[in-house]
């Protein structure tokens, strides 16, 4: 049924529809309303059987799931920033012991500075935490992408991340359809454990593994990785049947055929993206779009094709790697840069920072004129910024001040045109 | 997987039962059928005072529950010694996940038994003192203050000896670690540190906290008996003497956790939702000194000079044990002897 709805009741609403038998989450903004709308539903007994669990932090959350999916359960949680962090140890865990748990990460920035706004530093940490991460672009994708992240899961012996944007989508009252119980049902069977805690069948999960096998058992989940690369389709394939809708898979391109210029991103950033497309096609500009839905395993074969044909690629990065060339940046750039297309990575949109159809217009336009640097950063003060660095190298006992250069910034409402 | 039968010295000492006493009164682990969860072939120290320990509990809580139970385990030397891929000396279905989280994976397991309507199978978590003292600390409150169902068992032997024989918060004045060694004007671990999860976990106020020995299988076994009749969170703390970490002979394990009892150094209580219903009386009491000099870990107490100082310091550690336990029992008027 089509509804007016926000992204996080949405959210709670096809996870319940999934039949986790057990969810446990610790509160952080803005993961809170989707963990808020699972707890209503199991409290007023429309999700049963479920135990849903308030735990003492999210290195708890994690950790009872996989003690709950080990014994069998269907499991689901959700986090953002420092509390995707603050479970880390456990979340490589999980992955390690090929524990099928989904979680949500409503991306938000991580401090310091605090910041409890969008962007995508917390999944680009974990990023090597040996989960399957895919990226939701719009809230009907992050009800889609949740139905068919517990599939993929529990056929890979694998937990998945779906990544939505914090607030954008999170709180984003907007039309979305939810799939009935008898299509997910259909679509999803009962859970059924690979390996699992039972007294009548004796098992120790979790031992020592040495130098002899370690590389080994490291391997294998090399293999169940690019095994989802192929599995990944052809769940889209099955989920258009029974729901009947495309929606999810590795890669997604918009207006690429015969592209120039060609413009990767994840999440929800690529809609504002698609309408600058849209108006610079009008211009005549040859330029297009490619949202990957599925970040890891990362689709080499299906971005490569994506991009085939393209002179740039402009890579919008929601998160800061310093020191380096960005993470999504240095991936895509790999995956080119030997057929002699540039890659020029944007770091844009950090801790809420809007990202407006002028602004991406005026970089794509430099990228286009061959303008752009190998790495730059969106809409940044330049001005504040250069004077703080001014003053740091003109008194190196003065510590670097996040106050002093906000001082110095105009407010910031000022600056999206 | 091959296994080996017990062996008839492995039931017939007093310390694991005495095959001679009524049968009502013997112990599980006196019974040749017992369920040996923690199997032999492990690579545990001689005169490890956890593998004796795990043993006795989980048999007991196998007994207890009639095979239906799953075990999950902190990182330590209990996993480092009994799971080297592909071997496993676990005869009950058991999992690690990381150091500090074993309290919580219980919950988890508890919660996906419930959910799947499972009354049966029952819960145990078991850790060393880091795993439960220090680093598992906030999952271990979190697990008893939602009085999630599971027994919660502590082999404490007072410091990191997985790593090599470091502080824990559970390691004792004046012991002698890698990282409090016995060396400048206050040797060993600092006096006034150290916190008593027992006392801890009575504060929780959850349905059962006892304090146990390796040195009496009859009061441990009980203890896990009572345990196991609970719902709810339950937490046995468990002395296990450490011949590497301690400096002590391995045929002395079981010895020396019975002096750490005679001496008042180790109380041992039974409590229930705040309360403290119970403690052993010290039928023989003896000074902390013969208790302290056959350990390494204190050799620089007794140097030359001693320590009659720190000796002493330690002895008030014991009197204020035995003062606030009521150590020494009752006369018959009902006052404190």
């Amino acid at each position: 049924m089509l509804r007016q709805i926000e992204g996080s009741r949405a959210v709670a609403e096809t996870v319940a529809l999934c039949r986790p038998r057990v969810v446990c989450a610790y509160p952080i903004s803005p993961q809170t309303h989707i963990i808020e709308g699972v707890g209503t539903l199991v409290k007023s007994g429309r999700l049963k059987p479920c135990e849903f669990i308030n735990v003492e932090s999210e290195f708890a959350a994690m950790s009872v799931l996989i003690g709950a999916s080990a014994t069998g359960a269907r499991t689901y949680t959700a986090t953002s920033s420092q509390g995707l962090l603050y479970m880390t140890e456990a979340v490589f865990n999980a992955a390690g012991l090929g524990l099928p748990i989904v979680m949500t990460v409503a991306n938000r920035a991580v401090g310091a500075p605090v910041n409890s706004w969008n962007d995508h530093s917390d999944a680009m940490a974990l990023r090597d935490a040996g989960w399957i991460q895919l990226f939701a672009e719009t809230n009907q994708h992050a009800v889609d992408l949740h139905i068919q992240a517990f599939r993929l899961a529990e056929e890979l012996s694998l937990p998945v991340m779906v990544c939505m944007d914090g607030f954008t989508l999170t709180h984003a009252v907007e039309r979305v359809e939810i799939p009935t119980q008898e299509q997910v049902d259909r679509f999803l069977p009962p859970f059924e454990p690979r390996l699992i805690l039972d007294p009548a069948d004796p098992i120790s999960i979790g031992g020592v593994v040495g130098p002899g096998a370690y590389a080994e058992a490291r391997y294998l989940a090399q293999a169940r990785h690019l095994g989802a690369l192929a599995r990944i389709p052809e769940l889209v394939d099955e989920f258009g049947r029974v729901v009947g809708r495309q929606s999810g898979g590795l890669v997604s391109s918009y207006r690429c055929e015969d592209a120039e210029t060609i413009v990767v991103a994840l999440g929800s950033i690529v809609g504002t993206t698609k309408d600058v497309v849209d108006q610079m096609r009008e211009e005549g500009t040859k330029i297009g779009v490619v949202h990957l839905t599925t970040f890891r395993p990362f689709p080499e074969a299906a971005l490569a094709e994506a991009l085939e044909g393209a002179h740039r690629v402009v890579v919008i990065e929601k998160a800061l790697a310093a020191g380096s060339r960005g993470i999504l940046g240095a991936d895509v750039d790999a995956l080119v840069t030997n057929r002699g297309t540039r890659t020029l990575t944007v770091v844009a949109g950090l801790g809420g920072r809007a990202i407006t159809e002028g602004s991406l217009r005026r970089v794509f336009g430099e990228a286009i004129r061959g303008e752009l640097g190998a790495v730059s950063f969106l809409d940044l003060d330049r001005e504040a910024v250069d004077r703080e660095l001014a003053r740091m190298a003109a008194d190196a006992s003065t510590p670097p001040s996040v106050a002093r250069v906000f001082g110095d910034l105009r407010a910031p409402t000022a600056r999206i045109v | 997987m091959a296994e080996q039968t017990i062996r008839f010295y492995q039931v017939g000492s007093f310390a694991i039962g005495n095959r001679l006493v009524d049968p009502q009164q013997r112990t599980v682990q006196s019974d040749r059928n017992r369920w040996n969860s923690l199997t032999s072939g492990h690579r545990a120290c001689q005169g490890c005072g956890q593998a004796l320990g795990a043993r006795y509990v989980l048999d007991a809580a196998m007994a207890a529950t009639d095979g239906q139970m799953i075990v999950v385990n902190a990182t330590g030397c209990l996993v480092a010694f009994s799971t080297q891929f592909p071997e496993s000396s676990w005869r009950v279905p058991w999992i690690h996940s990381v150091f500090g989280n074993a309290a919580a994976v219980g919950t988890g397991v508890a919660a996906a038994l419930k959910a799947a309507g499972d009354t049966k199978t029952r819960v145990v978590v078991v850790a060393g003192d880091g795993g439960a003292v220090d680093i598992g600390f906030g999952c271990l409150s979190g697990m008893f203050e939602r009085d999630d169902d599971c027994l919660f068992v502590c082999y404490d032997n007072e410091a990191y000896m997985n790593t090599g024989v470091q502080r824990s918060g559970a390691t004792p004045a004046a012991a002698r670690t890698a990282t409090t060694e016995a060396v400048g004007r206050e040797p060993g671990n600092a006096f006034g540190k150290g916190k008593s999860l027992p006392l801890l976990a009575v504060a929780h106020g959850i349905p059962y906290v006892a304090t146990a020995t390796v040195a009496d299988v009859h009061d441990l076994e009980a203890k896990v008996g009572r345990a196991m009749e609970l719902r709810g969170a339950r937490y046995l703390h468990v002395l296990v003497p450490c011949p590497l970490g301690w400096g002590t002979a391995p045929e002395d394990t079981i010895r020396i956790a019975r002096l750490a009892c005679e001496t008042g150094l180790f109380p041992l209580f039974e409590a229930a939702y705040g309360e403290i219903l119970h403690a052993t009386p010290i039928r023989r009491l003896v000074p902390v000194e013969a208790y302290l000099r056959p350990q390494r870990r204190f050799a620089h107490l007794f140097g030359d000079p001693p320590r009659t100082d720190d000796i002493a310091r330690i002895q008030g550690i014991a009197d204020r044990n035995i003062r606030r336990f009521g150590l020494l029992g009752t006369d018959e008027e009902g006052g404190q002897r």
